[in-house]
C-alpha cells in the first residue's frame, strides 16, 4: 500500500503542477491567442492607398513569423473604418472589450489615427500606425503605448520640400486642402523651403473632394513660382496632376512635387499624368534584390507592387511580434518596452530605431516618376533622386512635443 | 494690368472659361435628371452612378478593345441606355404607382450596388483614361491656355442640349411624349404604348449621364466615386432650376458653372458650397425653380 500511496502522492503533485501552471502560462499570452487588428479604409479614397492589400500584408508577416508566437496561435482581424473617427472608435472599442484584441494598427487618415490611439492608451492597448500622416501622434498626443511606422508630414516635408529647394526650385506656390492635415503639410513644407534659403510665393486653399482643379490650376501658373507643391492627398492630387497636365503646367517650366502620393496613386494615375512629379517615399520594390523578392510574393497575394503602407504595415506586425517574443508575454507595458528597445531590421526598414515617442526613424528616399518612355513595364515608375537620412527625415523627440515624461505615471 | 477687385483682367477670363467647361458638365448631367423627373416623375439617383458606368464602358472598351474614344462616345452611352432600359422594364416601372419616395429609395440603391461593384473589381484609385490624340495639345488665347479637349466639351454639352431640348419642346414624338406623362390613359386610348415611351425616356436620360461620363474620362480619373462627388451639386442645380424644367436645367448648369468658377477665385474655399447657398436663396425666393412652373 505504501508504494502506492507513493505513486498516487506523484501523480497528485504532478496534477497540481499541471493545474497551477496552466493559469502561469494564461497570463503570459492573454486569451491563449495573440490576435492583431487591422483597421483601415477599405472602401473609400484610401483603399488603395492601404486597405485589402495592407491585411494580405499582415497575413504574410504573420506566416513569415512561422504562424505562433510563444507557442500561442496568432489571429488576425480587419476592418473599414471608412475614413471616419467614430467608426473607428467603436470598432476598436468593440475589439478590444470583446474580442480581446491586443493590437491595433495601420489607422489611415489622421483623424482616425488620433482617435484610436487616444482610446487605446485609456485602455492600455498598443496601436502601431503605418497609415496616417500627422505628426501629432508623437507629439502632443502622444501615447506610451502608440508607435508610427512607415511615414509622416515632417519626413515627407524634409523629403520633398528640402531636397527640391536643393536641386533649384527655390520659389513655391501651395496648393492646400483646406483641413487640418493640408495646412500643417503646407506650413512644415514652407517652412523647410525657406530654411534652405527658398522662398513662398502663395497658396491657394481649395476644399476637400473637389472634382475640377483646372481654375486651381491656373491661378499656380499665374504665380510663376517654380514648383507647385500640393499638400493635399488620394484622389484630390490626381485630379490636381490630372489638370496639372491637361493645363501644361510642367510644359512651362514648372515643377510639381507631391507630398502625399504613394506607388498605389502613380499606378492609378499612368505615367503619361504621373511622369515629372517628385514624390516622397520609405520603400520601393526596385530597389534591391530583397525588395523585388518580397514585391513578386506581394503581388502574388494582392495583385499590386506594395507602396510603403502596406510593406510598413508588414513590418509593424513583424515587429510586433518579435516584441511579444522577447518579452515573453503580450502583456502591454512588457511588449511596448521591446518595442521601444529592439532595432528594427527586416525588409521594410534597415537599421531602424524607435525613438521614446514612439517615432520608428529610418531612411526616406526622393523618387521622380519616369517618362512614360524610360518605364521598362507595368510597375517601373520611379527614379531614385536621393536618400534622406532618417536623423534629417524625423522629427528628434525633443522638438516633437511629445511629454515623454508622463509616460511614467502609467 | 487692369484689375477687377484685385484679380487681374486676364486671369478672370480664365477662369470664367473653365466655369463654362464645368457648367458644361452640369447642364449634360442635369438635363437627364430634368428628362427623367419631369417625364417619369422619378427622382433619379441611380444618375451619378451612369455616368460613372459611362467613363468605365469607355474605359473598358479601350483596355479590352482598343476601341477608342469616338466610338466610345457613342458605344458607352448606347450600353448605359440599354441596361438603364431592362432595369427601368423589369424594376423601376414596378414602382410608378407608389410613392416617389420608392423611385428615389430603388435609385439609390441601385447606385450604391454599382459604385461598389465597381469599386470591388477595379478599386478606389480610379483608372487613367488619355485624350483622343486628335484634340491633344491646347491653344494659346493670350490670356490663358485653353486645352484643345476642354474646348471641344464645351461645344459638344451645347449641341447636346440644344438637340435634347429640340426633341422634346419641338417634336410630335416630344410632344407625345409630354402628353403621356400629363394623363397617360387617355394619350393610351390613342394607340400610344406609353410604357415604351417611358422605358426609351429613361433610357435617354441614362444615356445622356454616360454620356457625359465618357467626355469626363479623359478630363478626370475614370473612378467609381466620380459620380458620387458630382451628383448632389447636380441635384442642386436641376433644383434651382426648376425640378423638370428642361431649359432651366441647362441654363442653371452654366451658370452654376461660371459662379462657382468665380467662387474659385475670390474665395477659395466657399466654392464646394456656393450652389447650395444659391439653392437655399432660390428656394427661399423662388420655391419652384428659377424656370419651374408652380404646381
Amino acid at each position: 500500500m505504501k508504494r502506492f500511496n507513493a505513486m498516487s502522492t506523484t501523480a497528485l503533485s504532478a496534477v497540481i503542477a499541471a493545474t497551477l501552471a496552466a493559469p502561469a502560462m494564461a497570463q503570459e499570452v492573454s486569451g491563449d491567442v495573440v490576435k492583431i487588428g487591422i483597421l483601415n479604409d477599405q472602401s473609400g479614397v484610401y483603399a488603395d492607398f492601404g486597405g485589402r492589400s495592407s491585411v494580405a500584408a499582415a497575413r504574410m508577416a504573420i506566416a513569415d513569423f512561422g504562424g505562433t508566437v510563444l507557442g500561442k496561435p496568432i489571429e488576425l482581424v480587419d476592418a473599414d473604418h471608412q475614413n471616419k473617427a467614430d467608426i473607428a472608435s467603436n470598432i476598436a472599442r468593440e475589439w478590444y472589450d470583446v474580442q480581446n484584441v491586443d493590437a491595433i494598427m495601420e489607422l489611415t487618415t489622421s483623424s482616425v489615427a488620433l482617435a484610436v490611439q487616444g482610446l487605446s492608451r485609456e485602455k492600455g492597448k498598443i496601436t502601431i500606425t503605418t497609415g496616417a500622416a500627422t505628426t501629432e501622434l508623437t507629439g502632443k498626443q502622444c501615447s506610451p503605448y502608440g508607435f508610427h511606422w512607415a511615414y509622416d508630414t515632417h519626413a515627407l516635408a524634409v523629403g520633398t520640400g528640402g531636397a527640391l529647394v536643393k536641386a533649384g526650385g527655390d520659389t513655391w506656390f501651395f496648393l492646400t486642402a483646406d483641413y487640418a492635415f493640408g495646412y500643417s503639410l503646407e506650413e512644415q513644407t514652407g517652412n523647410f523651403v525657406k530654411a534652405n534659403g527658398g522662398q513662398v510665393l502663395g497658396s491657394v486653399r481649395h476644399p476637400l473632394s473637389t472634382t475640377d482643379f483646372s481654375s486651381f490650376v491656373l491661378q499656380a501658373q499665374s504665380s510663376g513660382a517654380k514648383v507647385v507643391g500640393m499638400a493635399n492627398a488620394g484622389l484630390d492630387t490626381q485630379n490636381t496632376i490630372k489638370a496639372a497636365a491637361e493645363f501644361g503646367l510642367v510644359q512651362s517650366g514648372q515643377q510639381l512635387a507631391a507630398l502625399l502620393f504613394t506607388l498605389a496613386e502613380v499606378h492609378g494615375l499612368g505615367l503619361d499624368a504621373a511622369q515629372g512629379i517628385n514624390l516622397t517615399e520609405g520603400w520601393y520594390w526596385d530597389q534591391s534584390d530583397e525588395n523585388r523578392a518580397f514585391a513578386e510574393r506581394f503581388q502574388k497575394e494582392a495583385n499590386v507592387k506594395p507602396n510603403m503602407i502596406h510593406v510598413g504595415t508588414y513590418s509593424a506586425v513583424l515587429q510586433y511580434l518579435k516584441a511579444v517574443q522577447a518579452a515573453g508575454t503580450d502583456e502591454t507595458k512588457a511588449v511596448a518596452a521591446k518595442l521601444h528597445e529592439l532595432p528594427v531590421e527586416d525588409v521594410f526598414a534597415k537599421k531602424g530605431t524607435v525613438q521614446a515617442n514612439g517615432r520608428m526613424v529610418y531612411d526616406m528616399y526622393l523618387f521622380q516618376v519616369k517618362a512614360p518612355g524610360d518605364s521598362k513595364g507595368e510597375w517601373d515608375y520611379y527614379n531614385q533622386v536621393a536618400t534622406v537620412p532618417g536623423a534629417e527625415a524625423y522629427l528628434p523627440v525633443d522638438q516633437s512635443g511629445c511629454d515623454t515624461a508622463s509616460f511614467a505615471a502609467n | 494690368m487692369t484689375t477687377l477687385l484685385g484679380v487681374p483682367l486676364p486671369a478672370l477670363y480664365g477662369q470664367l472659361l473653365i466655369g463654362l467647361i464645368n457648367g458644361s458638365f452640369y447642364a449634360l448631367l442635369s438635363l437627364g435628371l430634368a428628362v427623367i423627373f419631369g417625364l417619369l416623375r422619378v427622382i433619379n439617383f441611380a444618375h451619378g452612378a451612369q455616368y460613372m458606368v459611362g467613363a468605365f464602358v469607355a474605359f473598358l472598351l479601350l483596355r479590352f478593345g482598343a476601341i477608342g474614344f469616338w466610338w466610345a462616345l457613342i458605344l458607352a452611352p448606347l450600353t448605359v441606355a440599354l441596361v438603364s432600359a431592362i432595369i427601368e422594364r423589369t424594376m423601376l416601372s414596378r414602382l410608378y404607382r407608389l410613392d416617389h419616395l420608392y423611385g428615389l429609395l430603388f435609385t439609390f440603391g441601385l447606385a450604391l450596388i454599382l459604385e461598389g461593384l465597381f469599386r470591388h473589381y477595379w478599386g478606389a484609385a480610379g483608372q487613367p483614361y488619355p485624350s483622343p490624340p486628335e484634340l491633344a495639345g491646347g491653344t494659346n488665347l493670350g490670356f490663358m491656355f485653353l486645352p484643345n479637349y476642354r474646348g471641344f466639351v464645351v461645344v459638344a454639352s451645347l449641341v447636346v442640349c440644344i438637340a435634347v431640348w429640340a426633341l422634346i419642346e419641338k417634336t410630335s414624338l416630344g410632344a407625345t411624349l409630354r402628353a403621356a406623362t400629363e394623363n397617360p390613359q387617355l394619350v393610351q386610348a390613342f394607340g400610344v404604348n406609353v410604357p415604351l415611351l417611358l422605358t426609351l425616356t429613361y433610357a435617354l436620360g441614362a444615356g445622356l449621364a454616360a454620356l457625359a461620363g465618357v467626355l469626363a474620362a479623359p478630363i478626370y480619373q475614370v473612378n467609381p466615386m466620380m459620380g458620387t462627388n458630382l451628383i448632389i451639386i447636380v441635384f442642386a442645380v436641376v433644383v434651382i432650376g426648376g425640378m423638370g424644367s428642361i431649359v432651366g436645367a441647362i441654363v442653371s448648369g452654366y451658370l452654376l458653372g461660371i459662379l462657382e468658377g468665380l467662387t474659385r477665385v475670390f474665395y477659395p474655399e466657399a466654392s464646394n458650397i456656393v450652389v447650395f447657398v444659391i439653392m437655399a436663396v432660390v428656394l427661399l425666393a423662388r420655391p419652384a425653380g428659377l424656370f419651374g412652373k408652380e404646381a
